[in-house]
């Protein structure tokens, strides 16, 4: 018998005369006019920041003079078409290669207000492992994209076709070391969070 | 590398004072006569590092703190935990179904899926995996079933090097010892200890105790291993039967490093591990790092559901005595586990006996009821480590009934005959007594008023257990019997 076989047989032989049924799950949220605060809320909880340009600054020209700032560093690479930086993104970049990265800068496919997080996709990064190896990343982020709770999050249909998704919560952080919080462990050192509409 | 003072992933919420850096940390058990680990006496040796253990006592405690504020700000908080008990009890009922579903998806994605028996059939089939794709070493993140597994010391034997990525899990690597929590494997070592580890494997100035410093060394020395490695792995917190995806939660981004840079991703998973609907992760991602270290999420929730681009992905789904557990009734709801460590937090033996003295991969409450049946010899003596005070099942986010499993397994261990001599003698005068009510409260009365009176060499000689280590309460002045007696009841 194989190992499938043999696993399958014990659960089989173990199973009650009648399952217990499989409760249906509430969807629990936030109102959508305390989608923005709640994001900005948790996010700067979770260890984010918030990039408030002034008004008289376009939400691109702030992350233009973000991006210029980061790249006196290192190479910066950008996957949002409108904010050409200074490492093109190929799709066929071995991820080993991005390790230079100083920063990474991508459009988030939406936002979780409950927790601060902010989704990519594969497709969104371009080559995932981008996000994880630079040392800060910039992302873009829809007022309307923002959904409620995890529940609301979980409804989103990218969760059935997407082959990556990371819902990111703040930089990369340990507190291995006794409790002291540090950002930068393996992954990001910094997220900020740039709003726009449509 | 910045230092932060707020108070999410795993960090405290206040400052707790660690120790001058000159005490030793205490080390795990030995094994007793009776080939049990011996977990009071590694405990005592706890105790007698008292910066240690009074630092591992506030740290878990202040985790459970801010677990208990997380649980205020939701007011559904006690509807989740019953929902998570109730859709993990329906895939208990029904998991073969729920494993062909998820592995038709997996398939359907372009992912391998193996199954293993038991722990070195799991080791095997990874094993060759990794020589097929010419592996020397592998990255991987932090995973129980691997330590359940044994899995570093199986591949060692291959030539193959492990290289775990989680901060705390490396310092326990470099240290050669085992993780002492599911979810803060150093969370034992004070920042001294760490400084003595990565002095001796990574050559860090020894003098040098900040943790900032040392995280950064780490990450320093890390990140080459990772880009060279031509594999990765990482567990599993969660498998969706419906769309195939593997979740994995992390604070460091070590699981998106070891499965999105190397070419291959190799995911080591418990068949218990499976939620049949997308819409369940929105139960299990609200509580699970909310239960374990009180931070709302995990910085990093990742949904791996194929393999990268030019790359392969396999998942290797493990028994290893799970099946059965489903088969034993009184243990079958320990399979609900979702390995979030609150039970370990709020432990008032594990709090003052430290991870490493269970001598198992699983320690604390859940490790009571989960160590047995892998080894009923080794582990005879786990479930005593408990005063059954019920505070793990109180904060269990999917209401496993915690330390009624604990008694059940005393009752079966002591049925076996596993139980010291001293213990069954003294079980044996305390049912004789405690079944004659008159001679009871005779012996009580009696008991109550030489106390006292008695000296002290003679309350707390080695007779007495309980009087190690604290102070007997003082009696009161009547037992009940005699009040009622006297006053019939009635209250002055």
């Amino acid at each position: 018998m194989s190992a499938r076989e043999a696993i399958l047989a014990a659960i089989a032989a173990a199973r009650p005369a009648e399952a217990r049924p499989l409760p249906a799950v509430p969807a629990w949220t936030i109102p959508l006019e305390r989608r923005v605060a709640a994001f900005t809320e948790a996010l700067l909880r979770m260890g984010g920041r918030l990039l408030a340009p002034p008004a008289s600054r376009s939400p691109l020209e702030a992350a233009q003079a973000w991006i210029a700032a980061r790249a006196a560093h290192g190479p910066v690479w950008s996957t949002v078409p409108e904010l050409p930086a200074t490492r093109s993104p190929d799709p066929a970049a071995a991820p080993h290669t991005l390790a230079d990265l100083e920063a990474c800068v991508a459009r988030a496919a939406f936002g979780v207000a409950e927790t601060g997080s902010v989704a990519f996709r594969e497709e969104d990064l371009v080559v995932a492992a981008s996000a994880t190896l630079a040392q800060h990343l910039l992302v873009l982020l829809d007022r309307s994209a923002i959904v409620g709770g995890l529940h609301d999050c979980y409804a989103r249909p990218e969760f059935a076709r997407a082959h990556y998704l990371v819902l990111h919560s703040g930089p990369s952080a340990t507190a291995d070391i006794e409790g002291v919080l540090i950002h930068g462990a393996q992954g990001v050192r910094s997220l900020s969070i740039l709003l726009t509409d449509g | 590398m910045k230092r932060v003072r707020i108070d999410h992933a795993e960090a405290r919420s206040r400052p707790i004072p660690g120790g001058d850096g000159r005490e030793a940390q205490p080390r795990g058990p030995e094994i007793g006569k009776r080939g049990a680990v011996d977990h009071a006496e590694a405990g005592r040796r706890f105790l007698a590092a008292p910066e240690h253990a009074a630092f591992h006592d506030r740290r878990l405690w202040d985790i459970r703190e801010k677990r208990d504020r997380e649980m205020r700000g939701i007011d559904e908080w006690e509807a989740l935990r019953t929902l998570a008990s109730d859709i993990k009890a329906h895939v208990l009922d029904t998991l073969d179904t729920h494993l062909a579903a998820f592995e038709r998806a997996a398939t359907a994605n372009g992912v391998q899926v193996h199954w293993a028996r038991d722990a070195a059939e799991h080791n095997r089939i990874v094993g060759a995996i990794l020589e097929a794709a010419g592996a020397r070493s592998v990255v991987k993140s932090k995973s129980m079933l691997t330590e359940e597994c044994g899995f570093r010391d199986a591949m060692d034997a291959r030539g193959i090097a492990v290289i775990e990525t989680d901060l705390g899990e490396r310092i326990q690597q470099l240290d050669g010892e085992d993780p002492s929590h599911v979810v803060m494997p150093a969370v034992h070592k004070l920042r001294s200890d760490v400084a003595a580890v990565f002095a001796r494997t990574l050559g860090t100035d020894p003098d040098n105790h900040d943790p900032a410093y040392l995280a950064e060394a780490q990450r320093q020395a890390n990140r080459p291993l990772i880009l060279e490695a031509q594999a990765g792995m990482t567990g599993a917190n969660f498998l969706v039967a419906e769309t195939g995806a593997v979740v994995v939660c992390t604070n460091e981004g070590n699981a998106d490093l070891s499965a999105r840079v190397p070419p291959v991703h190799i995911v080591s998973a418990g068949i218990e591990k499976i939620v049949p609907r997308t819409a369940d992760l929105g139960v299990f991602v609200r509580l699970l790092s909310r239960s374990a270290l009180g931070s709302p999420i995990t910085q990093y929730t990742s949904h791996f559901r194929g393999p990268r681009p030019g790359g392969t992905m396999h998942v290797v789904l493990v028994d290893n005595g799970r099946t059965a557990r489903l088969a034993e009734p009184g243990f079958r709801e320990a399979l609900k586990c979702i390995r979030c460590g609150a039970c370990m937090n709020t432990c008032p033996v594990y709090r003052r006996s430290g991870g490493l003295s269970y001598g198992a991969t699983y320690s604390g409450p859940i490790g009571l009821v989960l160590d047995p049946s892998l080894d009923r010899t080794r582990y005879a003596t786990l479930p005593f480590a408990s005063t059954l005070n019920g505070s793990c099942s109180a904060v269990c986010p999917v209401r496993i009934d915690l330390h009624g499993q604990i008694g059940r397994w005393r009752r079966v261990l002591a049925g076996e005959g596993r139980t010291s001599p001293g213990k069954r003698a003294a079980m044996k005068a305390a049912a004789a007594l405690l079944a004659r009510p008159a001679a009871y409260r005779r012996a009580v009365s009696a008991f109550g008023a030489a106390l006292p009176h008695l000296p002290r060499f003679a309350l707390y000689g080695p007779h007495n257990i309980w009087g190690r280590g604290r102070e007997l309460p003082a009696p009161p002045r009547e037992t009940f019997h005699a009040w009622y007696a006297r006053t019939g009841g009635r209250l002055p």
